[in-house]
């Protein structure tokens, strides 16, 4: 059914029904995405994406749009709540962009430039959880996991349909796992939409490192906002 | 009094030097008065000043650096508008360093990922400090061999502190550019903006962590 919404007191004609990050983008509004998927059932689990809908903050990925539906996304309040989001994930991981692989490819990484993060405003916490080496193909920097669980939903074992991922622990004490396993038996394009698929380096192939020049790497080329908002010659 | 293991010492700044002349002490007297200081870090960040290239030749009309890293002036001795701080909080030294340079300067920014965050040199902080000076000094690859191991103790060396410190846990900052380093242009923008009276703003194209 059509239907009339707002978001930041701009009328948008669209579809009942719809995701709202997905008709916000495809309107030029950006909104900050880190564990959404497009065309993928979402996650819900970074809440970057913050908006305010009909007064309730809410994760714009999990928001279906409906009839006359006001969507804050861009008031100074909701924007610092995203960025506090983003260094807040900062903190609790070691995110030292410097020596590691993902940069620039990095989803993390990236949508802190979009929100502006200079500095995170809560203490860095330098939390100890070793790697995880023991997969053949496959390496896990866990200190640099976010617990987006795109790879726990999405990894799964081609014969068995068994997750090859999951999550041990809860709280600080949550650790991301590898089934040893079902990762050996990963075919090579698996092993690198594995890799892809993570929004930071938690994930990574063994034997690969900074195989891409600075300067060409994925956020570099196209920013996450071009990406995200499909502007001509970017894609996701 | 000095101590036989405190050898007395001057600072460059204590030396006596000749005045400048008065015409260059008349075109500095309108400009900002800027200051740099490195604390635990790679000096890239400095480096990343001097990546300004011409663009310093414009800023110098209007800022003139009273002390930076490349002098050995222990302490800025007049106040100063903006201070450009690089490197982590690693050790005491460090603190007073910093401390100092917070009381006698208007706007402090912190410069790089060391200063920012704690950078490289925060990477010890998730191992404990007797482990890490065990790993640099007993145990090290490139140790003398048939030398005895020690680990450096001495009053004249500064106390090295358990963890290294973002600078913004030790005094407030105002303002942060990270990277590893910043880039020149980021470098340039932020002081540009500053030192023509516009508000800090370091937009998405050249705010960098890496």
């Amino acid at each position: 059914m059509s239907i009339q919404i707002t978001i930041d007191g701009m009328e948008i004609n669209t579809e009942e029904g719809r995701t709202l990050v997905e008709v916000a983008a495809e309107n030029g509004v950006y909104i900050p995405t880190l564990c959404y998927l497009r065309n993928q059932s979402c996650l819900g689990t970074c809440r970057v994406c913050a908006v305010r809908v009909n007064g309730n903050i809410s994760a714009g990925c999990t928001v279906r749009v409906g009839k006359d539906m006001v969507v804050e996304v861009n008031s100074a309040e909701v924007a610092d709540m995203r960025k506090a989001i983003v260094e807040m994930l900062f903190a609790e991981g070691n995110h030292n962009c410097p020596s590691c692989e993902k940069s620039g490819r990095c989803q993390l990484q990236a949508v802190g430039y979009e929100v502006g993060m200079t500095v995170a405003r809560f203490p860095y916490r330098f939390e100890k959880r070793p790697p995880e080496f023991a997969a053949g193909k496959i390496w896990l920097e866990r200190d640099r996991c976010i617990f987006c669980q795109r790879c726990v939903n999405l990894m799964r074992d081609a014969a068995s349909g068994k997750k090859i991922f999951s999550i041990s622990n809860r709280g600080h004490r949550a650790r991301i796992e590898i089934d040893v396993g079902l990762a050996d038996a990963m075919p090579p394009e698996q092993v690198k939409q594995a890799v892809d698929l993570c929004p930071v380096g938690a994930i990574l192939e063994k034997r690969i490192g900074y195989d891409e020049p600075i300067g060409q790497r994925k956020y570099e080329v196209h920013s996450l906002r071009e990406r995200t908002l499909n502007t001509e010659g970017a894609s996701s | 009094m000095k101590t036989q293991t405190s050898p007395p010492q001057t600072a460059s700044h204590e030396l006596p030097a000749t005045p400048p002349p008065a015409s260059l002490l008349a075109a500095r007297a309108g400009k900002i008065k800027m200051a740099t200081i490195s604390l635990c870090g790679c000096w890239g960040c400095t480096l990343s000043i001097l990546d300004c290239d011409e663009r310093i030749l414009g800023l110098l009309d209007k800022v003139t650096i009273t002390r930076s890293s490349l002098t050995d002036i222990k302490r800025i001795a007049e106040r100063c508008t903006i201070g450009f701080i690089e490197g982590g909080v690693a050790n005491e030294e460090n603190i007073e360093t910093l401390e100092h340079f917070r009381a006698n300067c208007d706007i402090l920014i912190a410069v790089g990922a060391c200063a920012v965050w704690g950078g490289v040199p925060a990477m010890r902080n998730l191992v404990e400090l007797k482990d890490c000076l065990a790993q640099a000094y007993l145990h090290s690859p490139t140790a003398v061999a048939g030398a005895k191991p020690v680990i450096p103790f001495h009053p004249e060396i500064p106390r090295i502190t358990a963890k290294v410190y973002p600078c913004h846990e030790v005094v407030k900052i105002d303002y942060f550019i990270p990277g590893c380093p910043p880039s020149g242009d980021a470098v340039f923008k932020v002081l540009d903006d500053l030192a023509n009276g516009r508000p800090f703003d370091l937009p998405s194209s050249i705010n960098r962590y890496d």
